[in-house]
């Protein structure tokens, strides 16, 4: 079976359980169970090649370029882990079926158990380092699924967002250190990367890269600093622990640091981090196991200890110690996941894992008491279990290392046999209660043979180690250390020195116990730091102040975002224009007449007057509008009659539909600035004011270097445009794409206005609006004589300019952006003399329509010439004759600018349209005359009903 | 080969926007045919496209016949194509989910907008022509303030009117600076630019920089970087939850004409502008992202989270595209695609969760009806957002990552992005355990941030909508599954920006192309 398949088999077949829930519990246990299985037939079917010493291998293409690709490889190191979590994993499986409740959803338990499995085997077969970095990520994001799978109990969301942040953490650093590593290697394959130990240890970035590795390998296995989240993962279900707590996830860590043992160890930074934390970590987490009360705490520091043992192992950087911790990591795995099995039977049972509350178990449950004796006894390190031969060793390694690690390693020894005792002592020795909260007795087979089959393993291994597991050992080992170890487990060593340190932490350890209720009392009156109200306080502040930052900076203050992005286009602009070097321009400035000179003051006062008075908003409208009026008389100024035209009109558009709005809006801006802040503000804008002048100035005082495509565009107006007005036959033609464009712009944003308006009349506004007092007195005489009377004059006269402006535009100023903007003035002028509905019921068109036509023409124009073959938007012009007119020049152009016409008019009068709803929503009376003047009742004249 | 079919993409959506406002108006099942109908259209004339680009032809497209660089053009590239595939397969997604949900039925003109949004979104994405491109930015811009308000509501308005003031302020600093390229260029061609950027003359190279300046603070500005994000969060935050899964493509304009423009007219190997953008956008690019993390960790609701996700997402990116080099660039697409398409689908499940829920604040509340289905494409969604494995996300990481690994702020570079990841990863985990495991508590109802509140619709939880939120999962999906080949095309893409004679020539004639090569002979450096 390729070794792909055999990683990818938990994931396919994490398909299945949420399916096969529908059959029953049974069926998903055994489809659960079979897939398991099925994979360990794989690996097993290698192992015999495995043995012989050979490197299975799979290798398929995933991202080649980032070298990120599938390829695997299964070796001496790769077959223990695969066994373990495949073997276990079985194990567990059968164990849940029946540990889980009945109101536990099942299914969805065994698909995140296989998710999780699927990643294990990932990463333990994994020969790309990337490739191990994904499966590495997904262990912590499907252990956070199976940790919180209670979603009711609060630790279990807390342990499992705590355990993913720990272990995410660590995951995260260690992709900067597989980078760093694959960068040093210049492969991400490990099989290149083993070969360049030397190359990687002398690499200035080796230590970094160590550190972060270490930090995702600690992390993962709990190692100090980082122990604190593995007790709190323990919320989790039992099945869960004991697989992934105990057996699998919390050895990936160590798995790694054996994987990369001939690349990083035998530097002193190796044996010091390592060897160090490892030593730490075993006699901190051996020392709290003492005082643990609740089972699976005491096992969970336990294992965080054993965790230590072998770290500290895999620190020494010696061949022996590679040695040992392989054959720890296989007993630890046996002995422990049966020990926490048996604590899953007590919860289970008696309803509690409370230690006070137990004991005496012996005689209501023997046969789990057989299992956790024979579990406990080896993980305290007694002769004829597996846990002793491990033990002896780790303390023989100890010894050749100095007498520090020596002192250190039997004193976690002797808590370690301290703890072990106590687990079975105070469980199941002693007199039976009657207190228990329910009366345990054996469970069914289901849950005890699982453990009890490891506990064969635990005894097999203990008594005849050489027969049982030498050879396999030998081959894990020597894929660790890529040479020939020699391995020969015996229980019997002769009297050396390991053997006093084990009998002083025997002896020590049952001293221990023997003290506990004292010892026990001094350490809940000692002071220590909490780890989870420190780890829960540092991510709530970092949250609280994540949260202060974030909402301060983002609090919706448009104007101090206006001022920080005025403030950085300054910076940013003046930084660039320092960078490179500047010739001033040589043009002579035209000397001042005074008509300019004029406006330009009239300008500046404006501008200044604008500043002054924009509280003041109807008087800010009269001042922005003679803004407007200059520029219109710059462009006259400057010969630009066609720009005139169009800003002339677009002002008075603006003014009249900025007015109306402004009828309902409050008529004053209040203060809601500091001085020092408008200081600030005024500064800034004065930058900007003064960057712009400078800029303008800086390219009218000077001649371009290269020539402007302008040129081309007088040149070619008449003869390719058909037209002697560039600036119209730019719009049309030459840029008629940038105007179809535009066009669009202003229908979609009449369309705005109205789905605007349409919400707000069918929102709360509209309560408001009807409730609305008009803050300004209402004038008694709304439609004037003299108004009426003047616009129907001024209508056809006006109209007549339109088409008149139209039709001349292409060679003339002119065009149909003006004369839309001139229709819609003149149909504008006939609303606001006559009111709205009058008006209204006098034309038939759906502004919408109108809009829609405009856009649809002009983009019609340019496919009708691509279905003359010619590129979108090509214009042609002819001289036609239309009987009984003369000859007219005709520019296709002109069915564009039509486009262009009706949507200029129909955006305009869907805005006011728009305006008027409000209008009508407020009350303004509906006339149905043109003139409404009654003496009686000025200004209302009736509400519309809606 | 291609000709018309370039100028395809504008036309059809400009023609179904008004069709559906000229006839269709009053009838909503009708707009909704034309509008799917039409959208698969267009992702039929991207496909077009991708397979006419597909083999490295640069096309240009002259509208009017006008010859360039007189007239408008537009150009088919590989990256264009796959802008505008991109942004027809979102859009497509995205209006399905929009119909399925029912969301366009609760205001007005939805589908014109949205068929005139992939217009502005299409041109933007094609043109050849630097005001071209500020006219289809101010459609997008315009388009898009109608969608951000569709189906109103007072929180919604607000943060509308936030949204469309900067932004306008956006389109006058774009006015300025084309002002200034005209000045300083004589031209609008981009590639004509490009040409003409090697012949100025020393003492121009200050007002040079000025305009470059000034045009990729218009371009950071849409595509949210720090400091000019501000209209970002509250943007994407508030605007119906559909809409702010469309405007995850929209951010990415504003990354795809840095990297069409800044490769283009102003690489960096460029004498008078040199790295000047490059060494400002890796700075902010990081503090983009560390500031989007932190949003991400402040929570406050779900809206909130995933909209300083998508800004933290394009922190990422603009650090890639500040690499500017093939490998960086190819990166930076990469993780384009990938955002897009991750972002899009937590902001349907965001929609989703308001949808059952009432709110997506962040405070416990009764168990929401389909938890199980919502919980996991939330899962797998924050998954690719965060960038964990296995889904995309983490390709994209890592390629940007290794593409980084030799430009001068590695260190700075790397640590921010895995701490930022980290950061993201509490806060999603954070927000999704509130969400979907608290709500078993059964404790009181806390005190919720305001959101808006929309009517509800029985359609917006309906299967039909469900498997809309599930394409652009696929698509994340697909993208993990394919990685190597899509990495390929967009390392093609790199590569022929990298070639920027090719693209003028398309442009302007195979002799102006030559003509480059020779104006700035350290190309190839």
């Amino acid at each position: 079976m390729s070794l792909a398949l055999i990683a990818a088999l938990p994931f396919l077949g994490a398909l299945l359980p949420g399916v096969m829930i529908r059959a029953g519990r049974n069926a998903c246990a055994t489809v659960t169970g079979s897939v398991t299985a099925l994979a360990l037939l794989g690996i097993l079917l290698h192992a015999p090649a495995v043995m012989r010493g050979e490197v299975v291998t799979a290798r398929f293409e995933w991202i080649p370029a980032l070298g990120l690709n599938a390829t695997f490889m299964l070796d001496g190191l790769g077959l223990l882990f695969s066994l373990l979590i495949l073997g276990i994993g079985l194990l567990i499986i059968t164990y849940a079926r029946f540990y889980l409740a009945k109101s536990d959803p099942m299914g969805q338990f065994y698909t995140y158990l296989l998710l999780f499995q699927g990643a294990m085997v990932g990463i333990v077969l994994s020969d790309n380092v990337l490739l191990l970095l994904i499966f590495w990520e997904l262990t912590s994001l499907s252990s956070f699924l199976l940790i919180g799978y209670w979603r009711h109990l609060p630790e279990g969301r807390q342990g499992a967002r705590m355990a993913l942040a720990v272990t995410g953490m660590g995951g995260l650093a260690m992709i900067g250190g597989m980078l760093i590593l694959g960068n040093i290697a210049g492969s991400y394959d490990l099989s290149v990367i083993l070969t360049q130990g030397d190359a990687i240890r002398a690499d200035p970035l080796y230590l970094p890269a160590l550190i972060l590795i270490l930090l995702g390998a600690f992390t993962k296995s709990a190692q100090f600093p980082f122990h604190f989240w593995l007790p709190h993962a323990m919320a989790a279900p039992t099945p869960v622990s004991a697989y992934l707590h105990s057996a699998t996830m919390v050895k990936a860590g160590l798995f790694l640091m054996a994987r990369l043992w001939p690349v990083l160890s035998g530097t002193d930074a190796w044996f010091w981090l390592v060897g160090g934390a490892g030593l730490i970590t075993m006699v901190l987490g051996a020392v709290i196991a003492l005082f643990k009360d609740d089972l699976k705490a005491l096992l969970a520091f336990s294992t965080v200890s054993h965790l230590g043992l072998i770290t500290m192992l895999l620190g020494l950087g010696t061949e022996f110690g590679a040695v040992a911790a392989v054959f720890h990591i296989i007993n630890h795995a046996t002995f422990k996941a049966a020990l926490f099995m048996t604590a899953g039977i007590v919860d289970h049972e008696a309803h509690t894992r409370d230690i006070r509350r137990l004991g005496g178990l012996r005689a209501l449950m023997p046969v789990t008491f057989v299992i956790a004796a024979i579990g406990s006894l080896s993980m305290a390190g007694i002769p004829a279990f597996n846990g002793f031969l491990s033990k002896e060793m780790m303390l023989e390694a100890a010894w050749d290392t100095g007498t520090g690690f020596a002192v250190l390693a039997t004193l976690g020894a002797l808590f370690s046999v301290g703890y072990s005792l106590r687990y079975l002592v105070h469980t199941f020795l002693g007199p039976v209660r009657d207190d228990y909260p329910h009366t345990p007795h054996d469970p069914g087979p289901g849950l005890w043979l699982p453990p009890a089959f490891l506990a064969v393993l635990v005894v097999v291994i203990g008594l005849v180690p050489q027969a049982a597991v030498g050879g396999f050992v030998k081959v894990v080992a020597g894929a660790v250390t890529l040479g020939e170890p020699t391995v020969y487990l015996k229980l019997w060593h002769g009297l050396v020195p390991a053997l006093y340190m084990s009998i002083a932490a025997v002896v020590g350890g049952a001293i221990l116990l023997a003290l506990h209720g004292g010892l026990s009392r001094a350490w809940d009156a000692a002071p220590r730091p909490e780890a989870k109200a420190i780890f829960d306080a540092l991510v709530d502040a970092c949250a609280r102040a994540a949260r202060g930052l974030s909402d301060g900076l983002h609090d919706g203050a448009v104007s101090r975002y206006l001022a920080i992005m005025t403030a950085a286009v300054l910076a940013y602009g003046f930084w660039a224009w320092s960078g490179g070097e500047h010739t001033p321009g040589l043009r002579i400035a035209t000397p001042l007449s005074p008509v300019p000179v004029i406006f330009a003051a009239l300008l500046a006062v404006a501008s200044l007057a604008l500043v002054a008075l924009h509280r003041r908003r109807f008087v800010a409208l009269v001042v922005i509008s003679i803004v407007g009026l200059v520029v219109s008389m710059a462009f006259v100024h400057f010969s630009a009659p066609d720009l005139a035209l169009t800003q002339l009109t677009v002002e008075v558009v603006t003014i009249i539909l900025l007015l109306l709005a402004l009828n309902y809006l409050p008529k004053a801006t209040p203060v809601e600035t500091t001085a020092a802040r408008r200081l600030l503000d005024g500064a800034i804008a004065l930058g900007a004011g003064i960057g712009v002048a400078a800029l303008t100035w800086a390219f009218l005082s000077r001649d371009r270097a290269l020539p402007a495509i302008s040129d081309y565009h007088l040149a070619n107006s008449y003869e390719g445009g058909g037209g002697n007005n560039v600036v119209n036959v730019i719009l049309v033609d030459f840029r008629g794409f940038d105007t179809m464009g535009e066009i669009i712009v202003l229908g979609i944003a009449a369309l705005v206005i109205f789905a605007l308006v349409d919400g707000l009349l069918r929102g709360p506004a509209s309560r408001w609006l009807a409730n609305r007092v008009p803050d300004m007195p209402q004038a008694g005489d709304r439609h004037p004589l003299m108004m009426v009377v003047a616009t129907r004059i001024a209508l056809p006269i006006a109209l007549a300019v339109a088409v008149f402006i139209f039709l001349r535009g292409h060679n003339e100023p002119g065009g149909g952006f003006i004369a839309g903007l001139v229709a819609a003035i003149a149909l504008l002028m006939q609303y606001m003399a006559s009111g709205f509905a009058w008006s209204e019921s006098r034309q038939h068109f759906d502004y919408h329509g109108v809009i829609a036509l405009g856009v649809a023409i002009a983009v019609l124009t340019g496919v009708a010439s691509l279905l003359l073959g010619w590129n979108f938007l090509t214009s042609t012009n002819e001289y036609v004759t239309v009987w009984p007119l003369s000859k007219v020049h005709l520019a296709s152009a002109i069915a564009f600018d039509l486009g262009v016409f009706l949507t200029v008019v129909g955006s305009v009068m869907l805005a006011l349209a728009s305006l008027s709803r409000i209008g009508r929503r407020a009350g303004e009376g509906v006339n149905l005359t043109p003139m409404d003047i009654d003496p009686e009742a000025p200004g209302r004249a009736g509400k519309e009903p809606h | 080969m291609m000709s018309h079919w370039i100028v395809a993409p504008i036309i059809l959506p400009a023609l179904v926007g008004s069709f559906v406002l000229l006839t269709l108006r009053h009838d909503l099942l009708l707009q909704r045919v034309a509008g799917l109908a039409g959208t698969a259209g267009l992702v039929f004339l991207a496909l077009v496209l991708w397979a006419g680009t597909a083999g490295g032809a640069i096309e240009s497209y002259e509208l009017g016949s006008w010859p360039a660089p007189f007239g408008i053009v537009l150009v088919a590239d590989r990256l264009a194509a796959l802008m505008v595939l991109l942004t027809a397969v979102l859009g497509l997604m995205v209006l399905a989910y929009v119909t399925a949900s029912g969301w366009d039925g609760r205001g007005r003109h939805f589908h014109a907008l949205y068929q005139f949004q992939l217009m502005g979104l299409m041109g933007a994405m094609l043109t050849g022509d630097i005001f071209n491109l500020f006219v289809f930015f101010e459609i997008l811009l315009i388009a898009s303030y109608g969608l951000m308000i569709h189906a109103g509501g007072r929180m919604r308005l607000r943060a509308g009117v936030q949204y469309v003031v900067v932004n306008l302020a956006g389109s006058t600093l774009f006015l300025f600076a084309l002002g200034a390229i005209y000045g300083i260029f004589g031209t609008l061609n981009m590639a004509d630019m490009a040409v003409r950027v090697g012949q100025l003359p020393e003492g121009d190279i200050a007002l040079l920089r000025v305009s470059a300046a000034l045009l990729v603070l218009v371009f950071l500005l849409k595509g949210g970087l720090v400091p000019l994000h501000f209209w970002m969060p509250n943007t994407y935050a508030l605007a119906p939850a559909p809409v702010a899964a469309l405007f995850a493509i929209m951010t990415k304009v504003g990354a795809y004409s840095v990297i069409r423009v800044y490769t283009l007219v102003f690489p960096p190997e460029a004498a008078g502008t040199g790295t000047m953008v490059a060494d400002i956008l890796m700075p902010f690019a990081l503090v983009t992202l560390a500031l989007g993390a932190l949003g991400v960790l402040a929570g406050g609701t779900l809206g909130r989270v995933t909209a300083f996700s998508a800004l933290a997402s394009m922190g990422t990116l603009f650090a890639a595209v500040a690499g500017f080099d093939p490998e960086a660039i190819a990166a930076a697409l990469y993780y384009l695609i990938h955002s897009t398409l991750a972002g899009a689908a937590l902001f349907l499940v965001v929609d989703q969760v308001r949808a059952r829920r009432g709110t997506s604040a962040l405070v416990p509340r009764a168990p929401m009806a389909g938890t199980g289905l919502v919980a996991s494409a939330y899962f797998a969604a924050a998954i690719a957002v965060a960038g964990m494995p296995p889904l995309s996300g983490f390709m994209g990481k890592l390629m940007v990552l290794d593409a980084l690994r030799d430009h001068g702020a590695w260190v700075w570079v790397w640590s921010v992005v895995l701490v930022g990841s980290l950061v993201i990863v509490v806060g999603f985990a954070r927000a999704g355990s509130v969400l979907f495991w608290k709500a078993h508590d059964g404790a009181t109802p806390a005190a919720a941030p305001a959101e808006p509140v929309d009517r509800p619709d029985p359609a917006a939880t309906s299967g039909w909508a469900m498997a809309a939120l599930a394409l652009p999962l696929v698509g994340v999906l697909a993208l993990t599954a394919f990685a190597g080949p899509v990495h390929g095309q967009m390392r093609a893409i790199a590569a022929q920006l990298g070639d920027r004679a090719a693209y003028v020539a398309a442009v302007l004639g195979p002799e102006a192309g030559a003509g480059l090569a020779t104006l700035t002979p350290d190309e190839d450096q």
